[in-house]
Parts: structure tokens; C-alpha cells; sequence
């Protein structure tokens, strides 16, 4: 051996050092034997159009794809389209009202029949058409028309100027179908279609080999996937059942199982299971906001059918005073402590992601101040007056029904804020309620969320992709749920301000990334102020990975599976 | 003939006296009821006796360990478990103990009368069938819907919850000790005795409590004694699935499943 | 005896009408909706949709008489072309569609069928055969240390629930024991696992293990405890005098007389669990993800599955009624003193 190439070896491994994985993950197709995955609430379907649950369409990314894909940062990338249309290079028209993508060549669906464009306009047909019951139809919502330009050249058309184009046919929710598949199944006949919602042909790395409902699906790498050497794996197990805990145990203590999905147990007893060095735990932060809706009108039952509604203002939660002390005297961090670990954090915002919209004029909230509320309190008036230990308004008592659906994690939460309430002269009930009856859109049962039969309620809610304009327009007044509506409706606390109605629709036709968020930025600042929403903790998805498992990178934006191509094992 | 008299004269020893007197010289028995005692007494009076509130967050203080201020540790939230178990075990006491004693009821009487009357015999076991058959949790749901409201107006949060769940366990847990005891007399009702008592024109009514019920008894308190546990059970499980008393109530239910119950997902 | 099966199977019918009816109303009236569990971000329009498509807002008669009709008769016709090959023109018919899966509700019932035999029926025969020998003993010699054992073990194993013992069992056998060993075992049941030579056939057995255990132990405890005292009720009677007096051998009078005649409970308690079987172990399966119908139902029930929680609770429906009359006709063989007619 010369010096030169001992030299050379020495250099090379200092080098590779850190590359030596990224080396170790380049091979051929199938290489890396079994994956085996466990998400503890099983799959029922991997039609993702039939059911909007995020489980089943985790699973279904695996197999369908999509033009375009948000990476671990929230950015939108290419996928099956060769580049992400803008009106720099000419793919989005001037006036927002058409937008066109280009198919990447030679791109096989998995029986080795080329995708074309009439497959995307197919997709549109199938999940907008009336008797479907498509689950992702909002992501078709000011479509006027799909057509096929060409073979590979897809041109959607809006009924209005769009200024975030980015929804349809992009993202884990609105992947493309085949059309040899799918075409028997249109409307009523989609639950007829068992074989082809049970395993849809796909463009994606993997196909179906078996799929069992709400148990077990066996996947197999797709021969025709467009990318060489990948994936990596050769099978993959996808088991569903069982419970967060044993879930966690399977990969971080038994080593049965390569990944875990949705681990939201408790902080230490996850801790404890990483500790023992066979796993990682890992976590991904997306709009996820857990929050507390103060409700602005009167839940008393003595008003029978007009209970709940905009024509009996709340007795004194309408004074954003009370909402304020009640804010102050939150201890957020010990909530993300307790409760939630690496998987929460706190955050004064009802939109706290992305990065660019997140308001940063609410921030003294991050800090309890129990003195603080109690002075706010007696300076507005609001003092015990009878010496019961609770404050009264206007000779009302401030006591309040604080409800929640059924979760160890909420309970705790519940009992720490009504013990923190209770030092601010506050008195609170509590009440848990079903998750799938609080979630549940019932009209006759009195427990749901959008009837909101009590004062306080508290759930996680968070919006999909990455543009908030939808989301945001949660709390327009049309928005309130009510008798007239059915109780349908998303402005569970029934806020309801004209100038935030305003902004809406300013929002609706502002285009530019940096005007879009001043404007969402005050429509957060505003509901922050009128404190009829109170936000605690940002919640992150947390899963766990074998230490043996590479290319992970977990994402809240998209699949957590979305980059399953490139995983690798490094046994 | 005098030496005899004072035996004579003793009175009868009832049927009570030798009950107590076969319980005495099993010493299991005399060790179950002392830990029954001791356990009725712990959470009856142990509640005003120990220091610590079951209610109250002592946030600096939570997932410890057995210590001599905390014998048994405390929770998540710092709040001193064994207070809670006393507490919780009061309400599962008195839970279970009821539910039983109506489940009890409830099964015996249907047994009996089927078991005993042919007519009824059909109708009664055909009831039982539908119950058995009931789908428990759906059920719950809809008791729950349709009457806690008015149940907590009239009896408080906590008083109407009681009322709900003993009923609500009560009515879902007969059918087994109704199902036995049926079996059971259907089997004594064609014993010699009952056909002598049945010669000696004693009434039906009669014919039950003396003859038929003593007899299925054994049956009866081998479903008393799992009746208990099982509605125990069940109660935790309703509160820890959100359809009991508030969520900070204290009860076994919660902490019992706390770690090993599915969270629900996202929201 | 005959008459009286044969009447009572003709009644049956009737019953199970009726049955089905309330329970169809119970799980109707339940506040469940079948969109609950998908995520916030889909609008109130779009769910109201999906529960249209589903037929959730039909009027009541109209779903129950449709679910009759495809449960009765469309049905059982295409289990038929399945297992004959015939054709009896069922081609294009709707069937019984589940609202979480949009697949058919008996094909997904057949399908958890296997897993849930092999572990609960398997763990059933096992409570039971080890159950009734321990009964009989621990009465016999009443107040033994046998008999104190027994009390005890049974009081164990109805006392702690299976979410408790499961786990306590998966960190002993599959987390402190390390992987390579030969007492390790998978705390994972595999379903898609198929027996086909030795080797597979052990591997089921290992997998089969631990939950089959959990819930035996439950099982013994409980018809145990129904043996011993049914026999103890009988070894005092007469009849067993007489026989030991006529010098029947000691274990002709135990095995034959006493225990003949104090399986009226237990029979009963048998005939009540058989049923169970079908109905699945909910927390057993849940803790080892052996994913039968236990699970089937409960994530039926939490995601509001009309048509699936109707009908797998109907098919336990027949079960009771069938195991009732079954246990019925066994007290007329058993006690000939029993007369229905």
C-alpha cells in the first residue's frame, strides 16, 4: 500500500464517517427484507376518498400519490408532477383562476399501465360526484373543470380567483386514482367496489398484497415504481389494534415492530420505554392547537329551544375580562409537562404554524400570573360579594361547566384548570363526554361540540395542508351553529364580530404570501383578544421508530409515511 | 326426671344460630369478614381520619412513590392516592353492593317464578334472551342520553350519576342468576318434597320461600360474590369510558385503566 | 321432549323478530354518528354528505325493514353461491354494508372468524377442562389446602382484570425476557399467520399462548366456583348416602351421581358463555391485538357502525337463544325428572 492511497483510505474514512449511512441505504429495490409497522387504530379502508380518517389515509399514501407533497418543513414539493406550478413559470395563470401541471414521464401505475392525465380528471369526477359521499371533497371546493390538455398535462379551472391553488390533487387527502379501476365505482356503486377500495393500483412504492379491515394489511414494493433501488423494503406489515401504550411498547421495548404511530401517552411512562436505547421517539409539529372555546351565548337550560343561541348573550363570559384572568391563570407548561411531553408545547395562538403566519402579540400568556388575574378581577367589579369564595357579576356567580371528550390526557388537564380557577374565585364543573358522541354531529343527543350545552369546552383542532385561509374563516358569524342550522357549523364559540367578517373575505382575494399572513395575523390577534377562545398547547404528532430504521423524517403536513421510499434498514 | 329439664327447656336453636355457629368455626370466613370489615371501615370513616383531600393538586408532589406521608403515592397530578382509594372505593362499594343486590333481586324472582310457573316459564326466559342479547355499551349510551339530564336536575350531578349507573348495571347483569336459578327449580320442583309439601295443600306462594328458595341459595351466592366484582368492574369501566360520575370525582375506575386504555386520536 | 324442541325452535323465530328490533332501536337512538372519529378538518357539508350517502337519514322503518331484508335474504343467498358455486341471481343486489369499511359486513365477519375461535374458543375448552375437575375436587375434600387454593386462585382470577394480568404477562414473557430465548414470547398476534407445517404450527401455538391463558384463568374462575358449589350441595343428600350404603364404589358415587346431578348450574353457566365466545374477549383481544370480533364490535360501536353493530349483536342474539334451548333440552337428560310437556 503507498502512502497516497493510505492517505487516501484515511481521508475517505473520515469522510464517509457520516456518509457511511447514507451509503449503507443505496441499493437495490427490496433489499432491506420486512418493515413492520403498528398503527394502533387499524386502517378500515385504503380508499381514501370513502373515509377521511387519518389512519386510513396514512396507509393509503404508501400505495397513491399525488401531484404534489409537503416535506417535514411544510414545503410544497413536486411528486408525480415535474415541477410546482407558479406564475413565474407560467403553470398558474395571472389572474389565479387556472393552474396547470405536468405529469413527470414514464411515470406506471403498479399493473404497468402508464399514468395519463385523464386519471386526475377522473378523480375529480369520482369524488365530486353527488351521491358519492366523498370525504375529500373540499379539496375540489371552486373547481370548475379538470381537462386533460394532454397525456401528461392536467389544467384545473376556478370558478373564482383562487390565491392558494395548492389543494387540489396535492397532499396525502386527494391523491390520483386509476381510472380502469375506479370507473365501475362512480357515485352509489363506490361501496359495491370492495376489491378496488380494499387495494387500489397505485403509482407509489408499494402495492397491496392483503388487506384486512380494521386489522392487518400486507404490502409488497411495487416493480414499476418510477425510482431504481427504491424502496428499500420488500414487505411491508401494517398491523392495526391494541392500545398508544402497548403500541409504543412493541417497537420501544419488545423490538417486535419498526415504527408506531400517534403515541399520546403519558410523557414519563413513554420516556421510560426510550430509555431503554431500542427505539427513538420522534415528534412533528403541525397546526395542531388543543384551545378552550368560552361560549358567548347562554347554555341555560331553563331556555329551552333557544338554548345555546346568539339571542341569549352569556350572563358574563361575554366580558373578555373574565376570559383574560381565566387565560392568566393557565399554567401552560405544566400542562405540556403532565400531559403531553415532547408532543406539546405552549402557544398563545389559535395558529401557531406556519412559521409566517404565527402572531407573536399574545405572548405574555406563556406565563402563569394567578396575582395578576385576581387584580384584573377586582379592578373590573367582579368581587365576592356573598363570601362564598366565588366572585360574583352583576350578582351572578361565575360558575362554569367545563366539558371535554373522554381522554386521560383531557381529564388531567380539566382537573389543573379547575383547581387554577378556583384560586381566581372562579367555580367550575366538570363533565366528559363520549369522543364519539362530543364528536358526533347528533342532533338529538344535547352532548355534542357544536351545540356546546356548557360554558367552557375544550378540543384539538388544526387544518390540513398549509394555507390557513379556510380555517380562519371558522369564525365568521354564518358559522355559528344553531337550530336553524341543524347545529352544524364551526364557530363553536360563537364569536361573532363584523370587521372579523371583513377580513375574511379580504383574505379570500389577497394574493402574495407576505399580505396573506398580516391579515391572517390580525384575524388570530383579534380572536386572541376577544378571549371567547383560549389556545394552551400546540400539539405535535409523536411516534416512535427502531433505532434500526432509517430515513425517517417524521412530518405533520403530510403522511408521517410520506417519504417511505427512501426508509432503509441499517442492520 | 328432673336432670333433664334445663335441656328441655332450652328454646330451639334457630336457623340463624347455626348459620353464625358454621361460620365461626370456618376460619376463612371469620379472615374474609374481618377484611370486609376492615375494608367498610377504611372507607366509611378513613376518609375523615386521613389528612390529605382527594381532590386537591399538589402538583410538586405527583407520581411518587409509596412514602410514610403518602403510603400509597400519589397520581399524575400529585393528589394522595390512598385518600382517592378510600374515597373511590366508597362509591364502588355502595355501586357494586346495589347493583348487586337489584341484579340479585331481580334474577331470583324471574328464575323462580319461571322455573316454578310453566306459563310464565316462556314469556320470562324469552325476556331474559332479549337481554343477553342487548348490546351493553350502545345501551348505556342511550340511558344515559335520554335521562341524565332530568336525573341530575332533580338528584345533583353526582346523585343522578348514582341513580343511572346502579340502574343501568342492575338492569344488564340478572340474566345469569336469573338463567341458574330457573335451572335449579325446574329440577326441585319434581323432588319428592315438594310434592309432599304440594299434598299438604301448602300455597305456591309458601312452597317458594320455605322450599324452593333455601335450597337454589348456594347458586345465588356464588353469583352474589361475583355479582360484586363484576359490577365493580363495570363501573370503573363506565367512568373510565366517560359515561359515570365527573371526571374528578375520585373513583377505582381511572386509575386502575389509566395507563392501559387507548387515548383517543387526533382531536 | 321432541314436541317440546321443535316447539320451541318454531318460537324462536318470533323471539329473534323481536329481538332484532329493540336492538336495532337501541343502536339507532345511541348518539354515535358514524363521521365522529374523522378529523376536524372536514367541513359540517361535506360529513352531512357522507352520512347521506350512507343512509343514516332514512326513516327508521325503511333502514330496519332493508337491513331484514338483506339479512335475511340476501344474505344467506350468497353465502350459499359461495359455498356451492350455484347461482341464485344475487348479482348486482346491495349488500350489507358496513359504514366504516364500505365492504360488505359479512364477509368481514367471516374473515375475523378464524382468529377468534382459535383464541377464545381455544382459552373456553381450556377453562373448562381445567375448571370442572378442580370444582369437583375442591367440594369433595371441602376445607382442604386443595380447596383453600382453589378459592383462592379462582378469587385471583375473577378479581383482576385482563387488561391488568395481559400486561403483567407481556412484560414478563415478551419484555423482560429477551428475544432469543425460549420462553420469549410475541406479545403480537399475528392474524395473517397461517398453519401449514410444524414450525408454523408452533409459532401459533407460542402466539396462542398468553392471551389464551388470560382469559382461561378468568373462565376456570368463574364455572369453578359454580361446580364446587353445586356438588357440595349434593354430597350431603340423601341419595348419596343410600349409594355409598349400597357400596357403590367411592368413585361411582362421586363421578356418576353427584356429579350428574349438579351440573344443572354449571351446564347453564356454559351454555351462557358459548355465546361469548363468538361475541370475543373486547380487552383480551385488544391488549394482545388478536383483532376478532370483539374488537369488530367495539370499534363498531365507537365509530357508530349501524349496520355492523346490528348485526354481529343479532348473530350473538341466535347464539343466546340457540345455547338457551340447548341447555334447556340437556335438563331434561340430565334430571329425566324434568318434564316440559
Amino acid at each position: 500500500m503507498t502512502l497516497k492511497s493510505m492517505l487516501l483510505s484515511a481521508a475517505a474514512t473520515v469522510a464517509l464517517t457520516p456518509m457511511a449511512f447514507a451509503d449503507a441505504h443505496e441499493g437495490e429495490r427490496g433489499r432491506d427484507g420486512q418493515l413492520n409497522i403498528i398503527y394502533w387504530q387499524a386502517p378500515s379502508t385504503l380508499n381514501p376518498y370513502l373515509s377521511g380518517g387519518t389512519k386510513e389515509v396514512e396507509s393509503a399514501s404508501l400505495v397513491l400519490e399525488s401531484l404534489g407533497k409537503f416535506n417535514e418543513t411544510g414545503e410544497l414539493i413536486p411528486w408525480l408532477a415535474t415541477e410546482i406550478p407558479t406564475v413565474e413559470n407560467g403553470g398558474l395563470a395571472e389572474d389565479l383562476t387556472s393552474i396547470t401541471w405536468t405529469l413527470k414521464e414514464g411515470v406506471l401505475w403498479s399493473d404497468g399501465t402508464p399514468l395519463t392525465a385523464a386519471d386526475a380528471v377522473f378523480t375529480w369526477k369520482y369524488c365530486t360526484d353527488p351521491n358519492g359521499g366523498c370525504a375529500q371533497s373540499s379539496y375540489f371546493d371552486g373547481v370548475e373543470n379538470i381537462e386533460a390538455v394532454d397525456d401528461r398535462t392536467i389544467k384545473i379551472t376556478f370558478n373564482a380567483p383562487k390565491p392558494f391553488p395548492y389543494t387540489t390533487l396535492v397532499g396525502v387527502e386527494s391523491p390520483i386514482l386509476q381510472e380502469a379501476q375506479f370507473k365501475d365505482c362512480m357515485g352509489a356503486a363506490a361501496p359495491t367496489c370492495t376489491e378496488a377500495n380494499f387495494g387500489p393500483i397505485g403509482t407509489g412504492p408499494f402495492v397491496v398484497t392483503e388487506f384486512k379491515a380494521n386489522d392487518v394489511i400486507q404490502f409488497a414494493a411495487n416493480e414499476n415504481f418510477r425510482e431504481a433501488g427504491k424502496p428499500a423494503f420488500a414487505t411491508v406489515l401494517f398491523k392495526g389494534g391494541g392500545d398508544a401504550a402497548s403500541a409504543a411498547r412493541s417497537v420501544l421495548e419488545t423490538g417486535e415492530f419498526d415504527y408506531a404511530w400517534n403515541l399520546q401517552i403519558d410523557p414519563t411512562v413513554l420516556a421510560d420505554m426510550e430509555s431503554k436505547g431500542l427505539g427513538t421517539v420522534v415528534t412533528a409539529f403541525g397546526t395542531s392547537v388543543e384551545r378552550l372555546h368560552i361560549n358567548q351565548s347562554n347554555p341555560d337550560p331553563a331556555l329551552g329551544d333557544e338554548r345555546a343561541t346568539l339571542k341569549h348573550p352569556h350572563p358574563f363570559l361575554t366580558d373578555s375580562r373574565i376570559g383574560q384572568a381565566m387565560s392568566m391563570a393557565i399554567d401552560r407548561q405544566l400542562l405540556v409537562d403532565i400531559g403531553y411531553g415532547a408532543g406539546g408545547q405552549v402557544t398563545c395562538n389559535v395558529l401557531p404554524a406556519p412559521e409566517v403566519y404565527a402572531s407573536t402579540a399574545n405572548d405574555s400568556c406563556k406565563v402563569q400570573d394567578i396575582a395578576g388575574a385576581n387584580a384584573l378581577l377586582d379592578e373590573a367589579g367582579i368581587v365576592d360579594t356573598n363570601g362564598d369564595g366565588i366572585r360574583e357579576k352583576d350578582g351572578i356567580p361565575l360558575s362554569v361547566t367545563y366539558q371535554t371528550s373522554t381522554n386521560a390526557v383531557r381529564q388531567d388537564t380539566q382537573a389543573l384548570i379547575k383547581q387554577w380557577w378556583s384560586e381566581i374565585g372562579i367555580d367550575t364543573e366538570l363533565r366528559n363526554i363520549d369522543a364519539s358522541v362530543f364528536f358526533g354531529g347528533d342532533p338529538a343527543s344535547p352532548d355534542t361540540f357544536q351545540k356546546f350545552f356548557a360554558d367552557v369546552e375544550m378540543y384539538t383542532n388544526n387544518f390540513a395542508g398549509v394555507d390557513p385561509e379556510a380555517y380562519m374563516a371558522n369564525w365568521r358569524c354564518s358559522e355559528i351553529p344553531s337550530p336553524e342550522t341543524q347545529w352544524q357549523g364551526s364557530n363553536m364559540q360563537r364569536f361573532c364580530d363584523p370587521a372579523y367578517d371583513a377580513l375574511v373575505d379580504k383574505l379570500a382575494q389577497t394574493a402574495g404570501i407576505e399580505a396573506r399572513a398580516e391579515i391572517v395575523k390580525m384575524q388570530n390577534d383579534m380572536l386572541m383578544q376577544s378571549y371567547s377562545i383560549i389556545p394552551l398547547i400546540h400539539r405535535g404528532g409523536v411516534s416512535a421508530h427502531a433505532n434500526t430504521l432509517g430515513g425517517v423524517l417524521m412530518s405533520d403536513w403530510d403522511s408521517e409515511l410520506w417519504n417511505i421510499k427512501d426508509w432503509y434498514s441499517t442492520k | 326426671m328432673t336432670d333433664m329439664t334445663p335441656e328441655l327447656e332450652k328454646p330451639a336453636r334457630s336457623q340463624w344460630w347455626d348459620v353464625w355457629a358454621q361460620f365461626r368455626s370456618h376460619k376463612g370466613a371469620l379472615i374474609g369478614a374481618f377484611v370486609f370489615f376492615l375494608i367498610l371501615f377504611g372507607v366509611l370513616i378513613g376518609p375523615f381520619l386521613w389528612p390529605y383531600d382527594a381532590t386537591t393538586i399538589d402538583i410538586r408532589s405527583r407520581n411518587q412513590g409509596p412514602s410514610w406521608a403518602h403510603p400509597m403515592g400519589t397520581d399524575q397530578l400529585g393528589r394522595d392516592t390512598l385518600a382517592r382509594v378510600m374515597i373511590g372505593g366508597r362509591v364502588s362499594l355502595a355501586v357494586g353492593l346495589t347493583a348487586m343486590f337489584i341484579a340479585l333481586i331481580l334474577g331470583t324472582l324471574i328464575g323462580v317464578l319461571a322455573g316454578f310457573f310453566k306459563w310464565l316459564d316462556g314469556v320470562l326466559m324469552r325476556l331474559t334472551d332479549l337481554f343477553l342479547a342487548l348490546p351493553l355499551l350502545p345501551l348505556l349510551l342511550v340511558i344515559i342520553m335520554l335521562f341524565r339530564e332530568t336525573l341530575s336536575a332533580r338528584f345533583g350531578p353526582e346523585g343522578g350519576i348514582f341513580i343511572l349507573m346502579v340502574f343501568a348495571i342492575g338492569i344488564t347483569s340478572w340474566m345469569q342468576t336469573a338463567r341458574i336459578v330457573r335451572g335449579d327449580v325446574l329440577s326441585l320442583k319434581e323432588r319428592e318434597f315438594m310434592l309432599a309439601a304440594r299434598s299438604i295443600g301448602t300455597l305456591n306462594s309458601r312452597m317458594m320461600s320455605r322450599h324452593i328458595l333455601p335450597n337454589v341459595l348456594s347458586p345465588i351466592m356464588v353469583s352474589a360474590t361475583l355479582g360484586i366484582a363484576t359490577a365493580i368492574i363495570t363501573e370503573s369501566a363506565l367512568s373510565f369510558l366517560g359515561l359515570g360520575f365527573p371526571p374528578d370525582f375520585p373513583d377505582l375506575g381511572t386509575p386502575l385503566a389509566r395507563r392501559h386504555r387507548l387515548l383517543a386520536a387526533i382531536p | 321432549m321432541l314436541t317440546y324442541t321443535i316447539r320451541r325452535l318454531i318460537l324462536t323465530v318470533p323471539t329473534l323478530l323481536f329481538i332484532s328490533f329493540v336492538i336495532f332501536l337501541i343502536v339507532k337512538l345511541s348518539p354515535s354518528d358514524p363521521t365522529a372519529n374523522l378529523p376536524l378538518t372536514i367541513p359540517p357539508e361535506v360529513r352531512e354528505k357522507i352520512r347521506e350517502s350512507l343512509g343514516v337519514n332514512q326513516p327508521l322503518t325503511v333502514q330496519y325493514f332493508l337491513w331484514l331484508k338483506q339479512f335475511f335474504w340476501l344474505e344467506p343467498r350468497i353465502m350459499l353461491e359461495n359455498w356451492f358455486g350455484w347461482d341464485l341471481g344475487t348479482e348486482g343486489e346491495i349488500r350489507l354494508i358496513s359504514y366504516q369499511t364500505r365492504s360488505p359486513v359479512m364477509d368481514l365477519i367471516w374473515q375475523r372468524m378464524p382468529q377468534t375461535l382459535w383464541v377464545v374458543g381455544t382459552a373456553y375448552v381450556v377453562g373448562i377442562l381445567i375448571a370442572i375437575p378442580i370444582g369437583i375436587y375442591s367440594a369433595y375434600k371441602q376445607y382442604s389446602i386443595f380447596d383453600q387454593a382453589g378459592t383462592f386462585i379462582s378469587m385471583v382470577g375473577f378479581s383482576v382484570p385482563p387488561f391488568f394480568s395481559g400486561v403483567l404477562v407481556i412484560v414478563i414473557f415478551s419484555v423482560l425476557i429477551p428475544t432469543d430465548s425460549f420462553w420469549w414470547l410475541p406479545s403480537i398476534y399475528d392474524t395473517t399467520h397461517e398453519v401449514v407445517d410444524w414450525e408454523s404450527f408452533k409459532y401459533q401455538f407460542r402466539q396462542m399462548i398468553m392471551p389464551v391463558m388470560v382469559l382461561a384463568l378468568q373462565i376456570t374462575a368463574q364455572i369453578s366456583r359454580f361446580a364446587r358449589a353445586s356438588m357440595l350441595d349434593n354430597l350431603n343428600q340423601d341419595y348419596v348416602r343410600t349409594a355409598r350404603a349400597k357400596g357403590v364404589r367411592e368413585r361411582g358415587v362421586v363421578m356418576k351421581h353427584v356429579l350428574r346431578n349438579s351440573m344443572i348450574p354449571v351446564v347453564t353457566v356454559i351454555a351462557l358463555g358459548i355465546p361469548g365466545i363468538f361475541g370475543g374477549a373486547i380487552i383480551t383481544e385488544q391488549v394482545f391485538k388478536v383483532n376478532g370480533l370483539g374488537q369488530l364490535l367495539i370499534i363498531a360501536i365507537q365509530g357508530g357502525d349501524v349496520p355492523m353493530v346490528q348485526t354481529l349483536t343479532f348473530i350473538f342474539a341466535i347464539l343466546i337463544v340457540l345455547f338457551n334451548l340447548i341447555a334447556d333440552v340437556l335438563y331434561g337428560l340430565l334430571d329425566p325428572r324434568i318434564r316440559y310437556d
